[in-house]
């Protein structure tokens, strides 16, 4: 390295510190200065691409760890006692002694840091590791090198599947039309293929590299048009360019400065609620900690036997200042500064249980639970409301195309409905197979959503002559209206089920087989007649080939084979952005309308007769939340018309259709259609209007300049946009209508129902319209039957309205409640709410009043709500009742949401994973939400406060003795036990029982749980952990610690018992006391448990014997092995222990012998034979039906979808309890 | 081969079905009911009834004899004693009389009140090294040796170091009692045993003289405690071999006792005490008005319980009781919830 003076590396500094600042960033090819030195480099400032996400290094974690470890108050106490203890008028214990569990735990902490650490330092240096390709102007090409080495300024080469090294600029792509396609899946898990295309202008070919040598790119990030979207991100094993040969870009940010690692924050910190409680009762035992010090302080009078050093005795009162410190350090276990080590090593193992459950496992997507969030997982037994999001959550958000009307005629595809409610294996089979032999044999990968059995009717249309037009148009928007991006199925993206169903499909029996055939020889057969779009116009016959302008023939006869189309239609995998597209498109090739390929300038369609059309796209009028809806402006190859395509929410297209005069036919269909909508809506499905508007050269031409300044606009860019969209999308002329099913999820009503049980309130919170959420809210198990609906319409009601109908709604609510006869339950109303009611209900004046009504409703639902508004809701009842949330969602919509609430679930679904990167937990499916809450919720929260109250009641009974042992020791701070041996106490003897009890003990099986949802209001509210418990345990342990001392005092009083021979059987009385008192609380007894008991016994004597014999200069040196020949030591400890326990025994006696609560009942129950156990849960069940059951007897027909779910066994059981419901009232009228 | 990769990839995830991970392991749950405890409450109480009923009796058929000689009162004999400051190696006798034969071996004890042997700092005041005759720690090392802990008893006003050293050998107790049986009118010295009397580890392992002969070198340089009134090599001067660090009075004194009040075992009495008069001349040097502590002989004989104590025995029998009379209140309880109606 040459010498440069240190004012100019200074300055180098400095300048490299501007332009890593600068908004505008100057980059400079590194190309020229190749080989040069280090400091020659232009682009020196910035740093490389190498990344490092490890807190420590090799040298410095030692004093790093401790630095971080500092920072807690906890480790502070304990290092601030140790010194204390190192000043000798204060001291209590040897100095070196007290340094041991301070040193244990920070030793704990550090080497679960390090290997946390180095996982980190592993990843990250796979990551550095990876190769990619470099340009370099020595070997004029791309050499090889590893991503740590690529710097600022280099060109890049990305070759197809290969991910992207660091924030690039797209330059140049093999692709002729400068293209890239970049999937984000391991990044935010959207599977569909992004595009990216290359920087226009800079046209370079890599054949003729010295222009890349030319090209000092001055790059202007966001400022210029060169904005980030422009970049392909490169996201810690992020993006992967596919479908593209290769791509060439220029490194803009490398390293940690790309987006990706400035997005990448750090693991979230949440407090379990369990965990503030827990801190109030630790200032409880700080308190009482000073308590006992003070009084230790006070009764201490200097004894004269033991003058200072220099001779002299200090003055009382200065003697009693120096014994409170003392005392602080002689009672520091008061405190239990391990229980905090101790509740980490619990929840560890607590999550290992829950993501090692099969039944959290989805087969399906191989994924289990993930558990981000380490600390909250008690939480999950206290929940008493949970948010849901309907799309994806409740729901599979896989759409399904159910229906369609097309010009004002309903194509109802009943047998498509039928399989979707029953799917029946025998009839899977046979659709599959319809699909194998119309295209080839390989299938798209999620064949099984997005199968159509089509409609017999509508086909016919197709193939009939009137109208046929507005049919081939209806599909052609299906197929062209979306930004559906083809991709070509590579084996290696092919999901498993799609292999999985391969094989089946060998091994089908050929009666099926032959039975397909015949089927789809019949369907072809109907197919065949089918006109090809080019003879749209003027109807031809059949086996006329059309010659298209693109030299594609088009055969209209379609071999009976089925293996027609001459491009493998088959291999084609459609990556939609939202499921509703991917359905659409589907559809629309099922009707043999294939979108086969789309650029940012064409689309691709094959027809029904295999030819081939490429329309050219104008202009992509894209989906926003305003509009609702998104249009597609083409050019109709053969007519050469201007033809826009939209496709919408239904009163975003209505609005907008055009009304000609006279024109009967038109208004008809428009209210047929709309009629058709509200049907479908009712069914809870998602519907869409499509339409289609011809517009005339120099509209088009028109339109088309002020698209083009609304585009190249400077400020208010996105309005100028909308406008223009807006301007060109009316006078439309509706084409029909689809309905999308978006089928809910495996055992969403009972696991509603179940939750509901367990009093937990489920909230749903959906973007949906409201019927369509009502149907499903119906469907789920949300909404009964003899619900009370406070429908809030969505009338622009004022706030006095809004108020009168909350005072009505809360009036009812209350007069209910005053009715004796419903003392003890909850009235049946459900709130539906939509958006802008909700915005009113949420304002100051009026939320309190809409937070107590819905506070007595059973469950509430908000539809066309904004996701901002959804975390609203949640911190609004999170804050005003005090109740423990949930928040369950699956998109990045219910981000806000999941953040708000006390535990936020993403589901993994369909929709990305942002919600699951927001969440604490993430669960793959909406039932598993129900395992997770009734029993791993319950246990978590039941073992973690057991344990915790089992924490305190341990070291108080324990330290206690040494306080008693004041009172005959003059205060002077003394203990009767060795030191060693009390830290050993602690840190050996008793530590372990209770962790294992905080992770394995089972106060009820998980089927009771689940049979009983009822045990899982016990966690609600304080639950087992709470102010009684807390001081219970505590006046258990100096009642303990009083007998294990005071027995053996009156024992062995006046005799000649020296300090340590009398300590021994105390240390041994409140082991034995300590280790049976959880005995007593343990509520299942394993091979694990009595294991982990018999070891402590084991250790405790092994490690006491052993040390008396090794430690000569340990005072109680051979201390319990005289005391171990004397039978006085036995029965000492004998009677101690049992004096010590018995009232707690008792009192576990009476309880479970005279109370009835329902743990207890259920635990009864546990031991009954699994038969015996299932049976009585099923009476129980009828029983609540009963109690629960009120009201009306009115029976509301069951909605629509009900029907289609009646498959699942569970609703078998659902309807059982129905009956037995009614029966009652008959009773109860009579 | 890809679709072997593909399921493979399957199962990776998946969580293994183990009765361990699955939480199914066999479990065997208790539930404390009536019904269950009530054969253990009669079991308990009856082993407990036995076990204090034994303790009782033996408890019973000990015998104690337990005096105060501090010398307060001015009745006591030893009243005159008791002002060590005027009185140096004052003597004073107590006469108690017998009125039926002690059985032996009956233990002779020294006892003290209101004395906290069980301090911390008093506890530590030694010097252990010193104690297991490592003649290292018999000099003055730039104050490293002895040991710290020994302050204020560590060196003299001259800097030499103070074997043994520290409050603790300081504060030896160091009254010494001769036990005479007046046999018509004639004393008779009642053989006492000091052999033994400290626990065998202590004599053999723990503390050890320094292995110079004869011991009394090995102190050259030393100065004994200040209140002492014999250096460590002369403790017992009847017997060689008991003196240093393993004489036996020093070893008692040196095993802190655990309470203020405390006795420690003087001598032994092999062959018991008949009925009769006796009495005990104590050579009074040990200071305690001071602290208002007390100064008592006792003698008792043992058995495989120690020395008379009845708490335990009453303790066992008591909870004994409890137990039955709980068994009772259990089986009460068991019928009032079986025949209850609504028990379910």
């Amino acid at each position: 390295m040459p010498w440069m003076s240190p004012l100019a590396r200074i300055r180098d500094a400095l300048a490299g510190q501007r332009a890593r600042d600068k908004d505008l960033r100057n980059l400079v090819s590194n190309l020229p200065y190749e080989g040069l030195d280090k400091w020659k480099q232009p682009n020196r400032h910035f740093r490389n691409n190498g990344i490092k996400t490890t807190k420590y290094s090799v040298l410095f974690f030692i004093p790093m760890n401790l630095f971080e470890q500092f920072h807690r108050l906890a480790n502070l106490y304990f290092v601030g006692l140790a010194i204390l203890n190192f000043v000798p008028v204060v001291q209590a214990f040897e100095p070196e002694v007290a340094l041991i569990p301070i040193c244990v735990i920070l030793a704990l902490t550090a080497i679960k840091d390090a290997w946390e650490d180095f996982r980190r330092y592993k990843s990250d240096k796979k990551l550095n590791r990876l190769p990619c390709f470099v340009y370099s102007s020595k070997e004029k090409c791309f050499v090889e090198k590893r991503w740590k080495d690529v710097r600022v300024g280099d060109f890049v080469k990305v070759e197809s599947n290969d991910i992207v090294p660091a924030d690039l600029l797209l330059l140049y792509t093999s692709d002729p039309n400068g293209v890239c396609h970049i999937e984000t899946a391991n990044l935010d898990g959207e599977t569909n293929l992004k595009q990216r295309r290359a920087v226009p202008g800079v046209c370079i070919t890599v054949s003729n590299t010295d222009i890349l040598l030319i090209i000092h790119a001055v790059i202007r990030t966001g400022c210029l048009g060169f904005s980030h979207p422009d970049l392909v991100l490169k996201q810690h094993l992020g993006c992967t360019v596919r479908n593209t040969g290769y791509a060439v870009g220029f490194v803009v940010y490398a390293g940690h400065e790309t987006k990706a690692m400035l997005n990448n924050n750090g693991p979230r910190y949440k407090r379990s609620r369990l965990e503030r409680r827990l801190n109030i009762d630790v200032i409880f035992c700080i308190l009482l900690l000073f308590t006992m010090c003070i009084i230790g302080s006070l009764g201490h009078v200097p004894l004269y036997l033991v003058p200072q050093t220099d001779g002299h005795l200090d003055t009382p009162s200065l003697s009693s200042f120096y014994k409170f410190f003392s005392m602080i350090i002689l009672l520091q276990v008061l405190i239990p500064i391990s229980l905090y080590v101790s509740i980490e090593l619990v929840k560890i193992g607590q999550i290992y249980f829950i993501t090692n459950d099969l039944d959290l496992y989805d087969e399906e997507t191989d994924a289990t639970i993930q558990c981000k969030a380490l600390n909250i997982t008690e939480d999950l037994g206290q929940i008493q409301y949970i948010f849901s999001d309907k799309t994806g959550t409740l729901t599979e958000n896989k759409m399904v195309f159910r229906r369609c009307s097309i010009m004002g005629r309903e194509y109802p595809h009943k047998e498509n409905g039928m399989f979707l409610c029953g799917p029946k294996r025998a009839l899977k089979m046979y659709i599959y197979k319809i699909k194998i032999l119309m295209f080839t044999k390989s299938l798209p990968p999620n064949q099984q959503e997005t199968e159509v059995i089509l409609d017999q009717k509508l086909l016919r249309q197709i193939r009939g002559t009137e109208k046929i037009d507005a049919y081939q148009d209806f599909f052609l928007a299906l197929a062209i209206c979306n930004t559906v991006v083809v991709s070509m199925a590579t084996a290696k993206r092919l999901r498993v089920s799609t292999a999985e169903f391969q094989q089946t499909n060998q091994s089908n029996p050929l009666d099926t087989l032959s039975s397909l055939v015949r089927r789809a020889g019949s369907w072809t057969r109907l197919r065949a007649p089918i006109t090809s779009e080019t003879s749209a116009n003027d109807l031809t016959t059949q086996g006329q080939s059309v010659n298209q302008t693109g030299g594609q023939t088009c055969s209209l006869h379609v071999p009976p084979q089925g293996t027609a189309p001459a491009v493998p239609a088959g291999k084609l995998c459609y990556e939609a952005e939202s499921p509703d597209e991917a359905a659409l498109v589907h559809t629309a090739k099922a009707y043999g309308f294939v979108l086969m390929s789309r650029t940012p300038d064409s689309v691709t369609v094959q027809l029904p007769s295999g030819a081939q059309l490429r329309f050219e796209v104008l202009d992509t009028l894209s989906f926003d939340s305003n509009r609702k809806r998104m249009s597609v402006l083409v050019r109709h190859p053969i007519s050469k018309q201007c033809i826009l395509y939209t496709k919408g929410a239904d009163y975003a297209i209505m609005e907008l259709l055009e009304t000609p005069y006279g024109e009967k036919q038109q208004k008809a269909i428009a209210s047929d259609t709309q009629q058709h909508l509200d049907c479908y809506a009712k069914e809870g499905l998602r519907t869409l209007c499509i339409a289609k508007k011809v517009l005339c050269d120099g509209e088009y031409e028109s339109w088309a300049v002020q698209r083009q300044h609304a585009l190249a606009a400077m400020d208010n860019r996105e309005q100028l946009i909308m406008d223009s969209a807006v301007q060109i999308e009316t006078n439309l002329c509706l084409l029909g209508a689809t309905g999308v099913e978006d089928r809910l999820q495996d055992s969403v009503p009972d696991t509603v129902m179940t939750l509901r049980e367990a009093g937990i309130q489920v909230w749903v919170l959906t973007g949906d319209k409201p019927e369509t959420a009502v149907n499903i809210g119906y469907a789920c198990r949300l909404l009964e039957q003899d619900d009370l609906l406070y429908l809030d319409h969505f009338l622009l009601l004022s706030q006095v309205t809004c108020t009168s109908i909350l005072d009505c709604g809360l009036e009812e609510v209350r007069r209910y409640s005053e009715d004796p006869r419903n003392v003890d339950t909850t009235p049946d109303i459900s709130l539906v709410i939509d958006g802008r009611t909700l915005t009113m209900l949420m304002s100051p004046d009026l939320r309190d009043r809409f937070v107590d009504l819905a506070r007595h409703c059973r469950s509430v639902l908000c539809c066309r709500v904004t996701p901002l508004q959804k975390s609203e809701v949640v911190k609004l009842i999170r804050e005003k009742l005090k109740v423990m949330t949930l928040a369950v969602g699956d998109g990045a919509n219910d981000v806000n949401m999941i953040q708000a609430a006390d535990i936020g679930v993403g589901i993994s679904g369909q929709e990305g994973m942002q919600a699951v990167m927001a969440s604490d937990f993430a669960i793959s499916r909406f039932k598993h939400l129900k395992k997770l809450l009734l029993v791993h919720g319950h246990w978590c929260y039941s073992r973690l406060a057991n344990m915790i109250i089992y924490f305190f009641y341990k070291n108080a009974a324990n330290v206690n003795l040494l306080f008693w042992y004041q009172f005959f020791c003059g205060f002077t701070a003394n203990a009767m036990i060795d030191h060693w041996l009390m830290i050993f106490f602690n840190l050996l003897f008793t530590s372990v029982p209770p962790i294992m009890f905080g992770i394995m003990d089972k106060d009820v099986s998980a089927e009771m749980l689940l049979g009983l949802p009822e045990l899982y209001r016990t966690g609600q509210g304080k639950g087992e952990y709470s102010f009684f418990t807390f001081w219970i345990s505590m006046l258990d342990a100096f009642y303990q610690s009083l007998v294990a001392f005071f027995i053996p005092y009156f024992t062995y009083r006046g005799s000649d018992i020296d300090i340590y021979a009398f300590g021994t059987p105390l240390n041994t009385i409140s082991l034995f006391t300590i280790l049976l008192h959880l005995s007593i609380e343990i509520k299942a007894w394993t091979i694990v448990h009595v294991f982990i008991i018999l070891g402590s016994v084991t250790l405790y004597f092994i490690v006491t014997l052993a040390y008396g014999v090794r430690y000569l200069n340990y005072s109680g040196y051979w201390t319990l092995q005289a005391q171990m020949v004397d039978p006085m030591f036995y029965l000492v400890c004998l009677i101690s222990t049992v004096i010590a326990l018995l009232p707690r025994y008792l009192f576990h006696v009476l309880k479970n012998s005279i109370t009835c609560s329902p743990i207890v009942e259920a635990r009864h129950l546990d031991t009954l034979e699994p038969s015996t156990r299932d049976q009585w849960i099923k009476e129980w069940r009828s029983f609540r039906g009963r109690v629960q059951d009120k009201t009306s007897d009115v029976s509301v027909p069951p909605s629509p979808s009900l029907e289609s779910l009646d498959d699942d066994s569970i609703m078998d059981d659902e309807f059982a309890l129905n009956v037995i419901t009614a029966n009652h009232h008959k009773k109860a009228n009579s | 081969m890809d679709s072997n990769y593909i399921e493979n990839q399957e199962v990776e995830n998946r969580p293994d079905n183990t009765a361990f991970t699955q939480q199914r392991l066999p479990a065997w749950q208790p539930i404390l009911s009536a019904g269950i405890v009530i054969p253990l409450f009669v079991l308990v109480g009856l082993a407990f009834i036995g076990i204090g009923v034994a303790l009782f009796v033996t408890s019973r058929n000990l015998h104690v004899l337990e005096m105060d000689y501090t010398g307060v009162e001015k009745t006591s004999p030893c009243f005159s004693c008791s002002d060590p400051i005027k009185q140096k190696n004052c003597k004073c006798s107590l006469s108690f009389e017998l009125d039926k034969l002690f059985e032996g071996p009956v233990f002779f004890y020294y006892g003290l009140t209101n004395y906290f042997q069980n301090q911390r700092a008093y506890g530590v005041s030694k010097d252990y090294n010193q104690l297991s005759g490592d003649l290292d720690y018999f000099t003055f090392f730039f104050s490293i040796v002895p040991d710290s802990t020994c302050k204020p008893y560590r060196y003299d006003v001259n800097n030499k170091p103070i074997v043994p050293c520290g409050s603790l050998a300081n504060s030896m107790f160091n009254d010494t009692f001769n036990l005479y049986q007046m046999k018509n009118g004639v004393k008779e010295e009642v053989p006492l045993d000091g052999k033994g009397i400290s626990w065998w580890t202590d004599y053999n392992i723990k503390y050890r003289n320094p292995s110079v002969n004869p011991l009394r070198n090995a102190f050259n340089g030393t100065v004994k405690p200040l209140y002492w009134s014999k250096p460590a090599y002369e403790l017992d001067p009847t017997d060689t071999a008991n003196n240093g660090f393993i004489n036996q009075d020093f070893l008692v004194w040196m095993r802190r006792s655990a309470l203020p009040n405390f006795r420690k075992l003087y001598r032994r009495i092999t062959d018991g005490l008949p009925a009769g008069n006796y009495s005990l001349e104590i050579s009074y040097n040990y200071p305690v008005i001071a602290f208002d502590g007390k100064k008592k002989v006792a003698f008792s004989n043992v058995s495989w319980m120690g020395g008379k104590n009845e708490f335990l025995g009453i303790a066992y029998l008591v909870i004994g009781s409890l137990c039955l009379v709980m068994s009772v209140v259990m089986l009460i309880i068991y019928h009032w919830r079986n025949s209850s109606p609504d028990a379910n």
